[in-house]
């Protein structure tokens, strides 16, 4: 019989002490690169959470708590490497440089935040669970085929470790022996089910070696080690050595969605013993372990990242909804003659609606 | 009779099955300790423990499938998807299985389950959270297909759909959960399945619609005279539907209207006018109109608005049956 063990990477402890055995090859600035982007995260995220508030969003996923699991994993990537989403990894999409302004203008429903260059290789948030998973799978064949040295790097939840799509896609990529970097953000809870209740395994990178790749545990609160098992993971990727699994332990600080109340299942203590051990504190406790902390720098930080952010919703919030017949567009290469007559119905109506709002607009005094 | 909305209505239902039969369970995503996303199953996991309302792992296939063995083996499950366009990750077991256990097994086995899905749009919701997938399901021959209007209707036809004895997807349009209230009731009562309801009469124009835009089409007719002699006819059973109450309102109106919010294209108005034109061809003055979303995936949110039918729609289709 096979037996197994399930390793688990930690850098930097609570207190932000490093383990220097295990530290992976960064210097201070790409830390503070890192530091950054986390930053910003959590910043937009406060200033989205916000925004849906006041109505001038729709419903907004939160990261917070999650940062260091979705940057530094995304900061071990290349451009030319794949990231595939689902909904909670805006640290990934910011880090792997999104345009800021789109980003927000795709959480008010308007699928042209997610256009992308020709070099884009971020896909869009998938939200049905798991079922972005095969899709890395196939992008890293295509890699392979290609003869390219590139990897795709897929997120997914907890929970979206019980889909058929999760299992189904690591035996592909671990037969196929792909290029792809299984990521699994272990928040602790999917909606208001725990963990606990989500599989009976003691954890969930265990679920690799019954796939034929490896499996790791990371702290996924800690930025250093998040980065060196993604690297370590995507080095053999490249190399040809196959696809890995990765489970990243964090947490989601913040509710579901803003549809959800947490309150209504889990306990506060719980949360706070989490927020004790948040990522962005855990990174200025390294800092000042180190003595490259200044105040001056955090505050510093606060501001570009407030900046940024600002400027970003002021354009968002001044783009007019997509045009009524965006609904027509996209959807197939080139529009059927079928659907002409459909879209001119649509045309119609929207003409007569301007009018009516011009006309009420000149009555009025 | 207590005034309620529609999500205390189909918690009330289940709430009164539940006492009655000790078979009957609810399993599914945050059914249990968080009452279900939209609270339809709130308090039923204190009321009747975690063995009869089970919070699942996130998985849907499995949800059916195992629903799909519990019923075979004497249970009756109350299967919950979170939403109904998640329901397509566990559409292999409905079609596969839940519709055909009964005749593969010449009457052996059946699998009298019911799928409850908040389904449809109106509510600024995420990408696959607006679906109208009816004409899907009634592509699933040997499964019923059901969706109410109201509070009234919900109630009664959840409490036949889990008397049934056969496999049910309940669609529940979530716009009109919290909209209005009607008296529901207090003891348990059924709606037949498989029966159209006739919501006003008319002799000019036959409408058919159901699920949310059976109030859209209410609304519309607000702004008609009172004398518009229009039949608004609730379909409620999707499938297998009651042809009988449309085609005698037709042969008396003699023109027809049929409003939905799924796609036109071989959406159940495509089959209802269909066997209107099949049975009563000579009674029609005009031809049958259908107003309905567009030929389009559901889009985000922002042009939610743009997609749904509405008022001035309803209105322009009525106009143009009448004025034929
Ligand atoms: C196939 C599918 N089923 C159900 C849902 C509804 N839903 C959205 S998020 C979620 C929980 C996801 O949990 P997890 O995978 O741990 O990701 P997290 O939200 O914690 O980031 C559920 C059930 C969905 N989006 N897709
Ligand atoms: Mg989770």
């Amino acid at each position: 019989m096979q037996r197994f063990e399930v390793e688990y990477v930690q850098v930097l402890d609570t207190e932000g002490h490093v383990d220097t055995a295990q530290m992976p090859d960064l210097n201070d600035d790409q830390i503070k690169q890192i530091y950054h982007v986390m930053r910003l995260t959590r910043e937009m995220d406060r200033r989205l959470f916000k925004l849906q508030r006041q109505g001038k969003i729709g419903t907004f996923v939160e990261a917070r708590g999650e940062e260091a699991s979705e940057v530094a994993s995304a900061y071990a990537l290349r451009p030319a490497d794949w990231m595939v989403p689902s909904f909670r990894e805006s640290g990934a999409y910011l880090m792997r440089g999104a345009d800021r302004v789109k980003f927000i203008q795709s959480w008010k429903g308007d699928t042209r935040g997610f256009i992308g260059d020709e070099h884009c290789r971020d896909l869009p948030v998938s939200i049905p669970i798991a079922s972005q998973i095969p899709h890395a799978v196939g992008l890293a064949w295509a890699e392979k085929i290609k003869g390219k040295k590139n990897v795709a790097l897929v997120y997914f939840g907890d929970g979206a470790t019980s889909e058929g799509d999760f299992h189904e896609a690591l035996n592909f990529a671990g037969v196929l022996k792909l290029p792809v970097i299984f990521f699994c953000q272990n928040n602790q809870w999917a909606i208001s089910t725990p963990r606990s209740k989500q599989t009976a395994s003691a954890t969930i990178a265990q679920k690799a070696i019954a796939y034929g790749m490896p499996g790791i545990q990371v702290d996924g609160n800690d930025a250093l080690a998040v980065y060196k098992v993604t690297r370590e993971a995507i080095g053999r990727a490249r190399d040809g050595g196959g696809p890995t699994l990765i489970e990243s332990l964090t947490y989601r600080l913040g509710d579901h969605t803003t549809s959800d109340d947490a309150s209504r299942y889990r306990s506060e203590e719980e949360v706070q013993s989490w927020q004790a051990k948040e990522p962005i504190a855990r990174l200025e406790h390294y800092f000042r372990e180190k003595g490259t902390w200044t105040d001056d720098y955090g505050t510093w930080v606060g501001h570009e990242v407030a900046k940024e952010v600002d400027e970003a919703i002021e354009k968002a919030m001044a783009i007019p909804p997509p045009p009524p017949e965006n609904l027509f567009n996209n959807v197939y290469a080139k529009i059927p003659p079928v659907l002409v007559e459909e879209k001119a119905e649509l045309e119609k109506e929207w003409k007569a609606i301007k009018a009516e709002r011009e006309a009420k607009k000149e009555g009025a005094p | 009779m207590t005034k309620m909305h529609m999500v205390k209505a189909l918690n009330n239902a289940l709430q009164q099955e539940m006492e009655a039969d000790a078979s009957i369970m609810v399993l599914g995503e945050d059914v249990g300790v968080n009452g279900g996303v939209f609270r339809v199953t709130e308090g039923l996991q204190e009321a009747f423990g975690k063995d009869r309302v089970v919070d699942t792992p996130l998985a849907e296939s499995a949800i059916v499938g195992a629903a799909i063995g519990l019923a075979i083996n004497g249970m009756r499950p109350v299967a919950e998807m979170q939403f109904s366009g998640f329901s397509y990750q566990a559409f292999a077991q409905i079609k596969q299985h839940a519709a055909r256990i009964r005749q593969r097994s010449e009457g052996t086995f059946s699998a009298p389950l019911v799928i409850r899905a908040p389904s449809s749009g109106g509510i600024r919701a995420l990408e696959h959270h607006s679906e109208s997938p009816e004409a899907f399901f009634t592509h699933c021959q040997g499964l019923k297909v059901v969706m109410p209007s109201g509070p009234y209707d919900a109630k009664g036809l959840l409490i036949a759909s889990i008397r049934d004895p056969d496999p049910v997807i309940f669609l529940e349009p979530k716009k009109i959960y919290r909209a209005f209230k009607e008296e529901v009731p207090e003891e348990p009562y059924t709606v037949p399945l498989g029966k159209a309801k006739v919501v006003s009469q008319g002799e000019q124009l036959t409408i058919i619609s159901w699920g949310s835009m059976l109030k859209l089409c209410q609304k519309a007719l607000l702004q008609l005279d009172q004398e518009s002699g229009i039949e608004l006819i609730d379909l409620r059973t999707i499938w297998p539907f009651d042809i009988d109450t449309i085609i005698t309102s037709v042969k008396k109106t003699g023109r027809a209207l049929i409003v939905h919010e799924a796609p036109r294209t071989a959406g159940m108005g495509a089959e209802i006018a269909a066997r209107i034109q099949e049975q009563c061809l000579l009674h029609l003055e005009a031809p049958v109109i259908r107003v309905t979303g567009f030929d389009v995936p559901f889009p985000q949110f922002a042009l939610e608005e743009h997609y749904l039918p509405n008022v001035t729609r309803i209105l322009d289709g009525i106009q143009k049956v009448l004025e034929f």
